[in-house]
């Protein structure tokens, strides 16, 4: 919302230290996000006569402009719009004039001929934002002189800010004066009038007939004649540019001029064409169209509300935007103001669903006052009369209310509870003083009954008078104080297990990845990765329209991109969540770790997940009987936790790795971190460690592929009982000498007791011991 | 004999200094000293000379020149020994710099690096950490969070809807509020907390716009909680992880879940403000959300952005860098 600031010096006499009133503005939570200067007249561009005009053959964009800067001396500039003629005095910047955008103008020349400077448009003098043409000043204006002079341009100073919902009258000049005013304590100066017809005026009406009170519940229809539709005066022009509206005519620029000021969107319409000669407001129908004053065909439902004319044609959408055809001309002397209340939700959903916001929805949904208009239509009529001074305000205005329109809320205020929620000590007196003057008026002792200012329709309960009273007291001075927490910080366990888990696969030289947990639409099938996922109904776009139901197909994308970026052999891991779909209120959403080890084989992962394992306590069993899917057929196995699968750990299968462009084999491990990390980790208990010392056996079995290590090593550790120590796989052999299904699994077991050290024959006890229980496995000593 | 006696000591002292190796000190040690050597032949010869007094002197010119033997013996073995740890330690001379590779540490991702240094931060002003679903509910990421229905303020969190449930009933939570209501429906207060977690926002990305982004929200429900225990606890926190010589301020705003709402601000000690995040007091709405009785509990909320942080203390140019993960990228945090 862009705040002129003498117009805001208007409405109340805040003085013109700029700075100290926006830190004001930004310390009442009306953030100044930029302060603008504009009207600042540029040294050096001064006024010139168009003496003639000439095209270049070789010059399509750009024309030759002669002009007098009143010397008498012909000028020549090239120049890219064409919009001027001989005779018009435009604003000529000489060479050496340093522009607002920070160009100096130099005599650069095009085809070899030199340009004695550039006509100059509205934008880039900073006169607003029209860069279609060259300014043209008025007739008669004086030659070679500043042209600020001939426009009138005062410089001006614009405060934009940011303007919040609950402050919904700050999108007028008047409530943003008020509040600054209230904070500096200094009265508002603000009009204060209310219209009546013109004396002897001649009755004359514009109908309405409010068919939804609901949505409108308050329409008021002015019949003001003796309009002539001309230009403004120079400052009602210069303040809507200031705030970033262009000037159309005199009766458009009021009605945008009061809207700015008294946050009360208007319309004008021409009495003359309006049909019937009244108003009818109603919803509109399924599929009714009309357009828009922006010239956009506008498709309506039953829950748009629709401004009609008296034979029911829509010449607008309530609260929105007027329509095409409904527009005052040049031609028009009579007109019919409509100033009206709509209700702010409905307005909302009919803006958003139109895609129009416009400045009067934009107001209508933040709530405008409900009883702001007769000072709205007063205010309209004094202004036009500076233009039209014979303009005559008819009776018969109507003003059509409904039940719906809201009335002025009193709410109880507690002193006790104010200063319980600010940390403050505020007597009533001065939560009565500090809120006076933005229009609340109060009265009583502890509690106070508080009366809102109808143009605060935001304030509906205390808590929203306690926010006035500390924006008002400032926050600055409400303190800082700790609260003494009666709880001592901390991570839960969980959340504990889960960052160790981290460090520990990050120790294991893995990197973090992040990958979007949306994916498309055949990632996961492309990832051999088969069942329902959630679709997100309103995705931006096809590659992200699906929530992952695993980690893999984001860290299997992770380590094509860096393999394309001559980055093989990525060691990647997630922890995050993945959303299959369930029967409950919410998906089964849960949290996983995915390991990704580019270039490495299956074993790699179990080596992972085996060191994961001892850090964490985890333990499950590893079943390769059933490949998990998406996962090479030989070379995976499903982790297991009693009849629960916590994860799987193996290769990707080929032929997903081909769909996803990945040239390295890719060990995988994947783990339920929701199942895994909830369980308390096994405290290890002290083995006390032997003084005897000890000794080694190394034993090679040959044993069938169907037998598994982890078989062979369990069966070893079964027979040779406490006195082992450990058990270490240090050599797998398969070929010659072996039959073809089976291979040599060589262990070396470290034997040890805690009170002596072991004979020869107890040695070789144990290790008759150790060959027979591995032979009931099939696996023979070598 | 006396003389003979000192003349093969001295004899044997210059053999073993002329000794080149340590096996040539072992053999002359044998040979000099062992039962056959020179001296113990002088010992025995002892036994033929007349008188008492020649026997002593004799006797202890031979203990003398064998002690001196053997001492030169240890002395020729030491300093060859020595000479010989010198030759070796010479000859494994290594450049240090001569490094072809090395174990590598992994990284952890720089938005977790930001997010429990945060976290550790609030765990020593006395918060606890909670979490909750990124699919959420219609009603806890909106309705308990004082944004009904048709609340005009919905439209601004641009929400991503799921497939899940009756139409518009799931969403992914554009914010970490909802955990707000799940631990006030859970635990007794007192509240002290913090809700870190990634949330998700229908937005096109852009260089300082993501669609899915980190948040860490705080919320603190206790008896007679005030504005100005929320002032105090940002600045407590602002001092903690920026440093102390950071400011910090409350500037009024409107958010629909607290009230009074303030945005906080921080101010560098140059003295450059920047905008940090929203915060507020609880809205009574909201407490009853939770179950909460607004006339016995009192508290505030405030959230801030994790990954804006991670992108400011690197200087990151460009938010989606940090989700490319290139290990260009990450190698380097």
């Amino acid at each position: 919302m862009r705040i002129v600031h003498s117009w805001l010096n208007e409405l109340a006499p805040l003085g013109d230290d700029i700075d100290n009133i926006a830190a004001t503005l930004t310390d009442l939570g009306l953030a100044v996000e930029e302060i603008i200067h504009v009207g600042a007249t540029v040294d050096g561009v001064i006024t010139a006569r168009v003496v003639r005009t000439e095209r270049h053959p070789d010059a399509a964009k750009v024309h030759r402009v002669y002009v007098d800067a009143g010397d008498g001396r012909e000028r020549h500039v090239w120049c890219g719009a064409f919009n001027m003629q001989a005779g018009d005095i435009v604003p000529l910047a000489t060479p050496g004039t340093a522009m607002p955008d920070g160009r100096v103008i130099e005599p650069k020349p095009i085809l070899g001929i030199q340009s004695d400077g550039m006509l100059c448009s509205a934008r880039e003098l900073g006169l607003g934002n029209d860069h279609a043409g060259i300014v043209i000043l008025p007739e008669g204006t004086p030659l070679g002189k500043p042209y600020g002079e001939a426009l009138g341009v005062a410089p001006e100073t614009v405060y934009d800010l940011d303007v919040t919902r609950n402050l919904p009258d700050c999108f007028g000049h008047l409530g943003v004066a008020r509040q600054v005013a209230a904070r500096l304590g200094v009265p508002l100066t603000a009009p204060i009038a209310t219209v009546s017809a013109s004396a002897g005026a001649p009755t004359r009406q514009a109908t309405v007939e409010l068919v939804d009170g609901d949505r409108c519940a308050r329409f008021t229809s002015t019949v003001i004649s003796g309009v002539h539709v001309t230009s403004s005066p120079n400052w009602i022009a210069q303040r809507l540019a200031a705030a970033g509206m262009r000037s159309i005519n005199n009766v458009v620029d009021v009605s945008n001029y009061v809207m700015l000021e008294l946050n009360q969107p208007n319309h004008a319409y021409d009495l003359d064409t309006l049909g019937g000669e009244g108003f009818r407001v109603r919803l509109s129908l399924d599929g009714e169209t009309m357009v828009t004053l922006d010239g956009v065909e506008r498709m309506l439902t039953a829950d748009d509300l629709l401004i009609c004319d008296a034979t029911d044609t829509p010449i607008g959408i309530g609260g929105i935007m007027g329509g095409l055809d409904s527009e005052i001309s040049e031609k028009t002397s009579t007109i019919a103001l409509e100033m009206a209340w709509f209700e702010p939700i409905a307005i909302a959903k009919t803006a958003t669903r139109l895609g129009l916001r416009s400045e009067a929805s934009l107001r209508f949904d933040r709530g405008v006052d409900p009883h702001g208009m007769p000072l709205a239509i007063a205010r309209f009529v004094a202004l036009l009369r500076l233009t039209c001074p014979d303009l005559v305000v008819h009776d018969g205005m109507v003003d059509a209310q409904s039940v719906r329109l809201p009335t002025a809320a009193v709410i109880d205020v507690r002193v006790a509870r104010v200063n319980a929620l600010l940390g403050t000590s505020l007597t009533s007196g001065q939560i009565i003083e500090l809120i006076s003057g933005l229009g609340f008026t109060s009265s009583g002792a502890d509690t106070l009954t508080v009366s809102v200012p109808s143009w605060r329709p935001d304030c509906t309960i205390e808590v929203d008078i306690i926010e006035e009273v500390a924006r008002q007291y400032g926050y600055a001075n409400v303190g800082k104080t700790v609260p003494k927490s009666a709880m001592h910080g901390r991570l839960s366990p969980v959340q504990v297990r889960r960052r160790r888990l981290r460090d520990v696969v990050l120790g294991l030289g893995l990197n973090e990845a992040m990958p979007n947990p949306f994916l498309a639409d055949d990632d996961l099938v492309r990832a051999g990765l088969i069942g329902p996922a959630l679709q997100i109904v309103n995705s931006l776009v096809a590659e992200e329209s699906v929530l992952r139901t695993s980690l893999r197909p984001g860290l299997l994308k992770a380590v094509a991109f860096n393999e394309s970026h001559r980055r093989a052999g990525a060691s990647l891991f997630e922890i995050g969540n993945v959303y299959p779909p369930g029967d409950g209120e919410l998906p089964d959403e849960f949290e996983q770790l995915a390991v990704v080890l580019a270039g490495r084989d299956a074993v790699a992962a179990m080596q992972v997940w085996r060191e994961v394992a001892a850090a964490m306590g985890f333990g499950a069993r590893v079943d390769q009987s059933n490949p998990p899917a998406g996962l090479h057929p030989t070379r995976s196995a499903t982790l297991s936790l009693g009849r629960d699968a916590i994860g799987v750990v193996g290769e990707v299968h080929p032929d997903v790795l081909d769909a996803y462009g990945v040239d390295e084999r890719v060990a995988v491990l994947e783990l339920n971190l929701s199942v895994l990390l909830a369980n308390e980790a096994k405290v290890p208990m002290w083995k006390p460690t032997s003084r005897f010392p000890s000794s080694d056996l190394d034993l090679a079995f040959a044993t069938p592929y169907s037998v598994t290590a982890e078989k062979v090593e369990k069966a070893i550790k079964q027979a040779a009982g406490p006195l082992l120590v450990d058990v270490v796989l240090f050599d797998v052999y398969s070929g010659a000498g072996l039959p073809a299904d089976s291979r040599s699994l060589a262990y070396r077991l470290r034997l040890q007791a805690l009170d002596r050290t072991l004979s020869e024959t107890e040695l070789t006890d144990l290790r008759n011991k150790v060959v027979a229980g591995v032979a009931k496995l099939g696996a023979a000593l070598r | 004999m006396i003389e003979e006696v000192k003349q093969a000591g001295e004899d044997a002292l210059a053999r073993i200094s002329a000794a080149k190796t340590a096996d040539e000190v072992r053999a002359l040690e044998a040979e000099l000293l062992g039962k056959r050597g020179p001296f113990a032949t002088f010992k025995t010869g002892l036994g033929s000379l007349s008188t008492v007094d020649e026997k002593r002197a004799a006797g202890q010119a031979v203990n003398e020149a064998t002690t001196a033997v053997a001492a030169g013996v240890e002395r020729r073995r030491i300093e060859l020994a020595a000479a010989e740890r010198l030759i070796q330690l010479a000859a494994e001379r290594l450049d240090l710099t001569e490094v072809m590779s090395r174990p590598r540490r992994g990284h952890a991702h720089v938005v977790t690096q930001a997010w429990e240094r945060l976290e550790d931060v609030f765990i020593g002003l006395g918060f606890q950490v909670a979490e909750g679903p990124h699919v959420e509910t219609d009603w806890y990421n909106f309705e308990a969070l004082n944004m009904p229905v048709d609340h005009p303020a919905r439209s601004m969190h641009d929400t991503f809807y799921v497939e899940h449930g009756d139409p518009g009933s799931s969403v992914l939570r554009t914010h970490t509020s909802p955990v707000q209501i799940r631990v006030m429906q859970t635990l007794p207060p007192p509240i002290y907390m913090i809700m870190p977690g990634r949330v998700f926002r229908n937005e096109t990305t852009d260089a300082t716009h993501l669609a899915v982004f980190h948040q860490l929200e705080g919320l603190v429900i206790d008896r007679g909680i005030t504005l100005a225990d929320l002032a105090g606890t940002i600045d407590a926190f602002t001092k903690a992880f920026f440093g102390a010589d950071f400011g910090s301020r409350l500037r009024p705003s409107y958010f629909p879940f607290t009230e009074p709402s303030a945005e906080f601000d921080i101010q560098t000690p140059s003295g450059e403000w920047l905008e940090l995040g929203g915060s507020g007091m609880v809205h009574p709405n909201v407490l009853r959300a939770g179950g909460l009785d607004p006339e016995e509990w009192s508290g505030f909320a405030f959230g801030f952005g994790i990954d804006r942080m991670a992108k400011e203390r690197h200087a990151i140019g460009d938010l989606r860098e940090m989700y490319s993960n290139d290990l260009r990228f990450v190698e380097q945090f």
